[in-house]
């Protein structure tokens, strides 16, 4: 299946990513390129397949309810883009 | 010394013929007149080298050294490591400064392994040219004009052009063996599991795994024995014996029956390269092996399987980048929602807004039974058609990439194009089982690889059959030229 502009436009959106319209284009025609290749897929009969997600069937671990991390919200907010008073900032989102 | 082996170097660390300091100055003072060019390397840190190399000097004359210890190891711009600037390859992460260590970089720590600096690297790893950096190409040592692979690229060009004795990589879809095979080296993608994914910057968190890149199998397999085992803290790591990688070394190849797949050497394989890779088999017949024809008939369905499933995985790994708590903000922006969008603009290049766009699309309302259930059915043939092969063979052997090294820009306008690169690797991923490449030879003065896929958990029966490859031939101590 094939894509128009708007799709584009509305894929980048759920994607959060802003795009021009120059950008929306060029991107239209590489997902188009894309798309094909991944339209192969269709062509294979698959009723009945268990999907696969991981190589090992594992089972997810359990562990006791403990503490292992210690607080190091110093060093993590030392890297943030924006904090104030131990918060990261944002831009008012509540009225 | 720039050629040793990692076992001929802990020898003369121990024989106290160099120390550790000056082994890893030597090696710095070579990424300083190389990397200008070459680009291998991100970020070089010597003081923070140095410091770990006289720890280690200090750990060696105790008598407390280990295979490794004292020996410089650079590492993937992917691993965080704790103080280091770790990019990733991206914009976004231009300046995130690592708040704590990968699993994989602890046990490089404990084993007291110097880090000699972080390479280079496709955006968020996806790549297969090296090319979609942010931090510029990574030129290939054995034809500067032309690609190292990817993602593993500066990785790789480090070792080809001896900036580092090894590396490490992370190999989602071919990201080790393919550089490996392009620069002329040994690398290892262990089976799904076997080494932690915990501060490794997730891609595909169902694919990706971490393994050594380095001149010969005997180094891969020291490097295996830090980095494999177990970690809690990845929810997909293994809970196996602890086991020694070098065990099998020296077990001669007589009796080993070596699946040839039919697919692997079929249209779209350059004619040298299957020249090279069948002069490889014929050494293994040599050397006692037998051969068998065997078929894996989903095999060109991975590359569509994985071009779903991947970029799925990473449109939703790669949502935590929002300009919030690290990495790239926007200077300028309105409310919430604009400045979510116009980070990720800034922040994101061209491939990876690709990979995140085509995996939003697919797991989009409507569409996901039509492409990620539909992929990950596909997933479970690809796997059953290896689980078939292995009935009749202990290894399967072919080209680890259908070329050599292509020139820079060649395929930057092809996506589809270059996703073709990883056609012999990315079904190993799918099916999670380990797969490596050494050098087997040349064609026009380019490297190729041999890839050896085995079945899961058989890395250590791998790597002797690339040692005992390596003990009559000698592609992998070969160097480029003009790096002397």
């Amino acid at each position: 299946m094939s894509l128009d502009v708007n799709d584009v436009k509305r894929i980048a959106h759920l994607a959060r990513i802003e795009v021009t319209e120059s950008e929306a284009a060029a991107t239209l025609e590489k997902l188009d390129g894309i798309l094909g290749l991944i339209e192969q897929m269709q062509a294979v009969d698959t009723a009945g397949i268990v999907p696969m997600s991981h190589s090992q069937d594992l089972v997810q671990r359990l562990r006791e309810d403990v503490v292992s991390e210690t607080d190091q919200r110093a060093l993590f907010q030392s890297i943030a883009p924006a904090v104030e008073n131990g918060l990261y900032l944002v831009p008012k989102v509540i009225e | 010394m720039i050629n040793a082996s990692l076992k001929e170097l802990a020898g003369a660390l121990a024989g106290k013929q160099i120390s550790s300091v000056e082994l890893t100055q030597l090696f710095l003072d070579r990424i300083a007149r190389f990397n200008p060019e070459i680009n291998a390397y991100i970020t070089v840190d010597a003081e923070k080298s140095l410091a770990q190399a006289r720890a280690a000097d200090a750990l060696i004359a105790a008598g407390k050294a280990g295979a490794l210890t004292g020996i410089p190891i650079a590492q993937k711009d992917i691993f965080c490591a704790k103080g280091w600037r770790t990019t990733c390859g991206s914009k976004m992460l231009g300046n995130f400064t690592a708040p704590y260590n990968a699993h994989i970089v602890s046990q490089f720590d404990a084993a007291g392994a110097v880090n000699l600096g972080k390479t280079n690297m496709d955006e968020f790893a996806m790549g297969s040219s090296n090319e979609t950096s942010y931090f510029g190409k990574v030129q290939n040592p054995w034809d500067r004009a032309r690609v190292p692979g990817g993602s593993s690229g500066g990785s790789a060009a480090a070792v080809a052009a001896r900036l580092a004795p090894a590396a490490t990589g992370t190999d989602t879809g071919g990201s080790i063996r393919q550089p490996a095979s392009l620069c002329g080296l040994s690398g290892l993608k262990p089976t799904y599991g076997v080494c932690s994914r915990y501060g490794m910057i997730a891609f595909a968190s169902s694919l990706d795994q971490a393994g050594p890149m380095a001149k010969s199998a005997e180094d891969l397999a020291l490097m295996m024995n830090v980095m494999a085992g177990f970690d809690e803290r990845d929810s997909t790591s293994l809970q196996r014996d602890k086991e020694d990688y070098a065990r099998d070394l020296n077990q001669p190849l007589k009796g080993l029956r070596i699946g040839l797949p039919r697919e692997y050497f079929a249209e779209g394989l350059d004619a040298g390269v299957a020249r090279v890779v069948q002069e490889a088999i014929d050494q293994y017949r040599k050397l006692g092996a037998e051969t068998v024809e065997i078929s894996l008939p989903n095999n060109a369905l991975a590359i569509p399987v994985y071009y779903v499933l991947a970029p799925a995985e990473a449109s939703s790994n790669l949502s935590r980048y929002d300009g919030v708590r690290y990495g790239h903000r926007a200077s300028e922006y309105g409310d919430l929602l604009d400045m979510y969008c116009k980070s990720r603009a800034e922040g994101f290049g061209a491939e990876v807004k690709r990979r995140i766009m085509i995996g939003t699309y697919v797991l989009s309302a409507g569409y996901y039974d039509a492409y990620y259930l539909k992929a990950q059915q596909i997933r479970r043939l690809i796997a059953q058609d290896f689980e078939q092969a292995f009935r009749r063979c202990d290894v399967i052997m072919g080209p680890a990439a259908p070329g050599t090294a292509f020139k820079a820009g060649e395929k930057t306008d092809d996506p589809v194009a270059m996703y073709l690169e990883d056609l012999y690797t990315i079904a190993v991923n799918l099916a999670g089982l380990p797969g490596m490449s050494i050098p087997a030879g040349f064609s026009n003065g380019l490297p190729v690889g041999l890839q050896i896929i085995g079945n899961y958990f058989s890395e250590a029966r791998m790597l002797g059959v690339g040692h005992q490859f390596q003990q009559v031939t000698d592609w992998h101590v070969q160097m480029p030229k003009g790096i002397e």
